[in-house]
Formats: structure tokens, C-alpha cells, sequence
């Protein structure tokens, strides 16, 4: 098969425990013929014990003993599929709001969204409450699959109502690309064919939408940030003069020749060379993984971060970020975290709480400052040393951060910087 | 103009560079977990991507269950040598004649399971924190859960339902002492990725993924190697079959397949039709529904 030009992309899917998301993921996979006979074969049986009729697809992507003796997926669980047209990874995660810390994981690398919306329920709590998930992480694309369009007739005026209602809640929200499909997940309307029962739908099916989206611009290819994760020095007597920078592009492009500044320091220089293993690039761009040597001889190390001297984040060590609470364990006001930056590992407090947002209402409460499991709140932060950050919205990369709990260890709250 | 966008290969291996890099980074003693495996060759040819022109800053450990495949050890010792790399050997039979496990008994008996108690003895004993393995989540449904940097506890286990969430490229390595990590640079890659991209870097890999004449018996639904280490039961039948395998594990349990596939290419374009899982062919995984993730509870790959 040949794929050497075809992109990868990652996309979530989010909606309630019974809008058949399993089953929507089951069917696009069967359908794709990305399912293998053996594992058809043991959810056969499997459906069977259970006393289902026919094969209950959602079984393909329940993984662990206790989701498939409950029923319902409790974890976030990657999946694969290719097409011809490109490679796709799934982010399935959980839609109950115990399980909101696992949407936010799932999105926060997602090029798109699939919030699954039951046709006899319309728009209800929980797609206001992904919705807003999927603005706030900033998924470049949204695609609201209207399911279980079998039973309401195939309806193209519920359809239309309920693509209405959507974009009540939607154009509060920052949310750039959307597309509505009507399907019916049990049946494979539109999932994969072209639904037969819907002569009045002209959009696309599913499949064909996530391998048609114009993903390209998804990374930020303005701004050059590149975080350095840690120095080669070579042993060896052939390269005794090397030291390169290793780390990840996480937005824009570097070229040899480059006038640069590394930041927090602000020594500035000159690329001399890109390469990775025995390629040489004139150019590197996001997302290539790549080492940089300098003209001059700096101080360069972990966490530190190389950027063009004309096109520089803020360095800061203040700012307002948008958190997730992550954690069984409420935040202690004042207390410290450790907080994750790129490469940068610092300290930081939560000095305030601006706001905390009702997700189902979309309003801000400005009463309650508490911040518990599944909370969204603006709150203020202070760390020992400056960051290198941009607007989360400008760049996913390098305006996110996580906090850990050092008595714990634990990751307890993902941040947007505002 | 050029275009400012990888191809699906080279995101997957950019990724795995990264993650690569930051187990070196926040890790004092990381370690690849090496089987000799077409997954674990991927892995460390990555690392060596990862770290050019400079060695790579891991140790290879290869958990030796003493049923392997002769071509393995012999691919394994060559690698080594040309890399300059560090190996590590834990024994189950070392384990076995320490008393720490006992070996199964009857037809099915394998030490797949007593690699567990070897593994995570050999992981105190160097003090590893950090294991880097070439699990996969597309390989089996529990793995389609793990992190990139997974969080084991003083006893080795895996907790599923309590894992730290992994948001963009933030990794939480994070541990208290005697508490290791696991980490799986290729999680997003396929069992297709896997052999496009050996085709495509043209990865030296051990024999035996190569179509062969072998020895063989037909036993829980393939093509079980004649061994040593295998007992016979009397109705079963020795036949010779041109054949080659999928995955590579223990000789005892591992299932070949019948195939004409003796080109690198030949077998991309033979996965690509397959119709099977390739673990469809490993017995370990047919115990039960929930085989792996017990086993990964415990402590396993």
C-alpha cells in the first residue's frame, strides 16, 4: 500500500454513555475494514454470552475487564485505522462528567472533534459541556454527528432543529470549522456509505469528511519555537566539535543561517546546521524532531528554548492560564506545584482564582473560588523562573502546561495560558 | 515551493524521537527493553536516531526466558557489538533455579508468565527507572490504554484506572524511590507502520520473520516451531512448512504462519492483507479475554 504522502490524523470523540459512540467507532472500523477476524470472531462470542442480538460493535473498543463488565468505557483508549487517503488515530474518550480530565487528555492533541449528539434528545448538558471542552482546547475541527437517525424517521427537520440548536451554544464559543452529519451509527448511515435513507443530505459521510479536512495548518508554522530537551556531546573523536540541541519544533520553521536568541538568557547567534541522524536539512519545520548546532559556543541546556530574534514569546513569570482540574484532590490555595512547561520544569503557586467556569451554563461563576475534580477555572499563576509562553491560543504547544503535585506525584491540572 | 507538512512515517518517528529524548532527559537510569523483536529493533534503531552523532544514552535489556529462538540471541549479540551498547541479561532460569518462581506444568506450560518476577527482579537489581519498551496500542486491548510514560508502583504494577492523564507533550515522570517507569516511544504506531518503516529504513531483522522451511506442529490454530522445549502429545504431527513469523516471543509459544513472503517487501504487502491480529498467533494472548491485562497489572511488557 502505498502511503508515503499521506498525513496522520488524530481526532477524539465525545458524547454520553448511550449516544452510541462505541458503536459509532465499532462501525467506522468495521466498515473501514480495519477490524481483523479474530477480533470479530471474540466479540461474536462475547455478544453472544451476553445475550445480544447480532454483533454488537461497541465491544471493539471496550478494553479493560472493568469497563466490559459495566458497559461503559472508562478510560481514554487509543485506536488505528487507515484509508487510502490517510492514518487515523482515535482518542475514545469517556462522556460522563466524572470522566471530563479524560476529554481534556483526549483533545489536547486532537486535529478534530466528533460530538455525538442523539437525535431524540438534541442538544443536551453534556454536548454544551464538550462543546466547550473542544473550544477551550482549541480542536481546529468540529464535526457534530446527529446519531440515531433511525429513530426519529430519518427527519431532516430534526436534523435542522437540532443544527440550530448547536449553534446557539456554538457561536459563544471559539470554535473555527464545523461540520453536521446526520447518521445513524447502528445501521452505517453515513458513517462510512452514503446513507440511502437520507436522499436529503448533500454533505458528506463521516470517513470522507475526516479524510478530506484541511489539517496542514493545524500547527502554527508562524512562530519558531524550539524547546531544547537535551544537548548531544559526543564522545567520539570524529565529532569531538559537535554540540547539538535535540527537541521537537513545536511551531514554526528554522532555517540554517537563521538569526536566533535563546531564551531565558537572551545570547543570541546564528544556526549552523539542522540535521537528525545522517540527514542534513537546510530547513526544519513543526513537528520535525531535529538537533541544532550554533555559530557561537552559549550556554545552552534543558529547558531552555530557541527562537528567531525577531519573533519572540513573552517571557514571564506571572500570568492567567485556564485550568483543568485533573485530580481526586482539591487544589490548596497557596500551596506549591511543580508545573510543566515545554522542557521547563519549575515551581509555581496558584495565587488566585479569577473565575470558575460553569461549563453547562457557559457563564462565569464568580462566587465559588473552590477548584475541585473536573473544575474549569481562570486562575493566576506564579512560578520561580520566568516561562517562555504564548496565547494557548496562538500556540497549543508552548501555552500549555500541566502542574504536579509533589506529595504525590501525580498530574493534577492542565493549563491554558490566557 | 516546499511543502510544511510530514507524512504519516515521519510524524510517527518524530514522536518517538521526542519521547526518546525525554526519557533520557528525566531519567537517570533508563534502560531499552530489548526481545529481539522486530518492535523493540524498531525502537532501538530510534534511539539511535534520536542521540546521532552521539551513543545512545541506554543500556539493552534483553529478559532471557531460555526458550528462544537461536536466531534471536544471534541477532541480539551482533546488534549489541555494532552499537557499542551495554547488555543486560535477567534469567528466568536463574529465577527458576533461585526459587523466586516455578515452572508451569503440563502441555501448555510456558515461562511467558514467569518473565514477570525476572523482569522486575533485573529492574531492582540495576536499579533501572525507566524501561523502554516497543508495546504497542493497536497490539491488544488493554495496551490500547497505556501512556507513553506509564507510572509503575514499588511492587511493579500497573494500575489502569489510576494512570496520570498525558496531556500534549507534557510527560509527568515524576517518581518516588524504589517506583518505576515504563515508556513506549512507538504507542502510536501499527503493526503496517512497523514494516513500512523497516522497509522504508531498511532495518536489518532477525530470520525468522522471513518465509522459511521449518519443523513444525499445528497446535491451538498455528504452526507451533518444533523444539527442544516442546512436549508432544501423541496424536500430534511433525510436517515441514514453508513458514514465517509475525512476532517473535518464546520458541514454545510463538505461531508461525504459512507464507512466500522472503522480501522486506513482499511482507509489507502481505500484513497488509492479513486478516488476522498478529497476536491472533501467540498463545499467551488466548488464555483468557482479560490475559493481558493481567499480566500488565502485574508487571509484564
Amino acid at each position: 500500500m502505498e502511503l508515503h504522502n499521506s498525513q496522520l490524523l488524530r481526532f477524539t470523540t465525545a458524547g454520553s454513555v448511550d449516544d452510541g459512540k462505541s458503536t459509532l467507532i465499532g462501525r467506522l472500523l468495521y466498515d473501514s475494514k480495519s477490524i481483523f477476524e479474530d477480533q470479530l470472531s471474540s466479540i461474536e462470542t462475547t455478544s453472544k454470552k451476553k445475550g445480544h442480538e447480532g454483533v454488537d460493535l461497541a465491544l471493539f473498543t471496550d478494553g479493560l475487564r472493568d469497563e466490559r463488565e459495566q458497559g461503559i468505557t472508562i478510560d481514554v483508549a487509543y485506536r488505528y485505522f487507515t484509508t487510502p487517503k490517510r492514518k487515523f488515530i482515535i482518542a475514545d474518550t469517556p462522556g460522563h462528567i466524572q470522566y471530563t480530565r479524560n476529554m481534556v487528555t483526549g483533545a489536547s492533541t486532537a486535529n478534530a472533534a466528533i460530538i455525538l449528539i442523539d437525535a431524540r434528545n438534541g442538544v443536551i448538558e453534556q454536548t454544551k459541556r464538550h462543546s466547550f471542552i473542544a473550544s477551550l482546547l482549541q480542536i481546529p475541527h468540529i464535526i457534530v454527528c446527529v446519531n440515531k437517525m433511525d429513530l426519529v424517521e430519518y427527519s431532516e427537520k430534526r436534523f435542522n432543529e437540532i443544527v440550530e440548536e448547536f449553534e446557539v451554544i456554538s457561536s459563544k464559543l471559539m470554535i473555527k470549522d464545523v461540520h453536521f452529519i446526520p447518521i445513524s451509527a447502528l445501521d452505517g448511515d453515513n458513517v462510512v456509505n452514503r446513507s440511502e435513507n437520507m436522499p436529503w443530505f448533500s454533505g458528506a459521510p463521516m470517513l470522507h469528511t475526516l479524510e478530506t479536512l484541511h489539517i496542514s495548518s493545524d500547527i502554527n508554522k508562524v512562530d519558531a519555537r524550539f524547546p531544547v530537551q537535551t544537548v548531544i556531546r559526543p564522545q567520539s573523536d570524529e565529532h569531538r566539535d559537535y554540540r547539538g540541541y535535540a527537541g521537537r519544533l513545536e511551531s514554526g520553521i528554522l532555517r540554517v543561517g537563521d538569526d536566533i536568541t535563546v531564551l531565558p538568557s537572551g545570547f543570541t547567534s546564528k544556526i549552523k546546521s539542522i540535521n537528525c541522524f545522517e540527514t542534513n536539512y537546510q530547513e526544519a519545520f513543526a513537528p520535525m524532531s531535529v538537533s541544532i548546532t550554533l555559530e557561537n559556543d552559549i550556554d545552552i541546556s534543558r529547558g531552555d528554548m530557541i527562537v528567531r530574534s525577531n519573533n519572540q514569546p513573552t517571557c514571564s513569570q506571572e500570568f492567567d492560564v485556564m485550568i483543568c482540574w485533573l485530580n481526586n484532590n482539591s487544589a490548596r490555595p497557596g500551596a506549591k506545584y511543580s508545573i510543566k512547561h515545554t522542557s521547563n520544569d519549575q515551581k509555581a503557586i496558584i495565587k488566585e482564582v479569577v473565575y470558575k467556569m460553569d461549563i453547562n451554563a457557559i457563564e462565569r461563576n464568580n462566587e465559588d473560588k473552590s477548584i475541585n475534580m473536573n473544575d474549569i477555572c481562570r486562575v493566576k499563576i506564579r512560578t520561580t523562573k520566568p516561562l517562555m509562553i504564548d496565547e494557548y491560543r496562538d500556540n497549543r504547544m508552548t501555552g500549555s502546561i500541566i502542574l504536579v503535585d509533589d506529595a504525590t506525584n501525580e498530574t493534577v491540572a492542565a493549563g491554558m495560558v490566557i | 515551493m516546499n511543502k510544511y507538512y510530514l507524512n504519516y512515517l515521519d510524524e510517527l518517528e518524530s514522536e518517538a524521537i521526542f519521547v526518546l529524548r525525554e526519557v533520557a532527559a528525566q531519567f537517570e537510569n533508563p534502560v531499552i527493553l530489548f526481545s529481539g523483536g522486530k518492535d523493540s529493533i524498531v525502537v532501538t534503531y530510534l534511539a539511535q536516531k534520536a542521540f546521532y552523532p552521539a551513543k545512545m544514552p541506554f543500556a539493552l535489556l534483553h529478559v532471557d526466558t531460555g526458550h528462544n529462538f537461536p536466531e534471536t540471541i544471534e541477532f541480539r549479540d551482533k546488534l549489541v557489538n555494532s552499537l557499542g551498547v551495554q547488555l543486560l541479561v535477567g534469567s528466568v532460569q536463574d529465577s527458576i533455579d533461585d526459587g523466586r518462581v516455578a515452572e508451569e506444568k503440563g502441555k501448555n506450560a510456558s515461562r511467558n508468565v514467569l518473565q514477570i518476577t525476572t523482569l522486575l527482579d533485573t529492574v531492582e537489581k540495576y536499579k533501572i527507572d525507566c524501561a523502554i519498551g516497543g508495546g504497542r496500542r493497536d497490539e491488544e486491548k488493554a495496551r490500547a490504554k497505556e501512556r507513553f510514560f506509564s507510572h509503575r508502583d514499588e511492587f511493579g504494577q500497573w494500575d489502569p484506572k489510576n494512570q496520570r492523564p498525558e496531556l500534549w507533550n507534557l510527560f509527568n515522570g515524576k517518581q518516588f524511590k524504589g517506583e518505576h517507569f515504563r515508556a513506549f516511544p512507538i504507542s502510536n504506531w501499527t503493526e503496517m507502520d512497523v514494516w513500512n518503516y523497516i522497509n522504508r529504513e531498511q532495518l536489518a531483522i532477525p530470520s525468522l520473520y522471513f518465509a522459511h522451511e521449518r519443523e513444525v506442529i499445528w497446535r491451538d490454530d498455528a504452526w507451533i516451531p518444533l523444539s527442544e522445549h516442546i512436549k508432544l502429545d501423541a496424536n500430534e504431527i511433525v510436517s515441514t512448512k514453508r513458514i514465517r513469523f509475525r512476532t517473535l516471543g518464546d520458541i514454545t509459544i510463538t505461531g508461525g504462519i504459512e507464507s512466500d513472503a522472503d522480501t522486506l517487501e513482499k511482507i509489507v504487502d502481505e500484513v497488509s492483507t492479513m486478516r488476522l491480529t498478529e497476536r491472533g498467533n501467540r498463545s499467551d494472548d488466548k488464555r483468557s479475554e482479560s490475559a493481558m491485562e493481567d499480566r500488565k497489572r502485574e508487571g509484564y511488557f
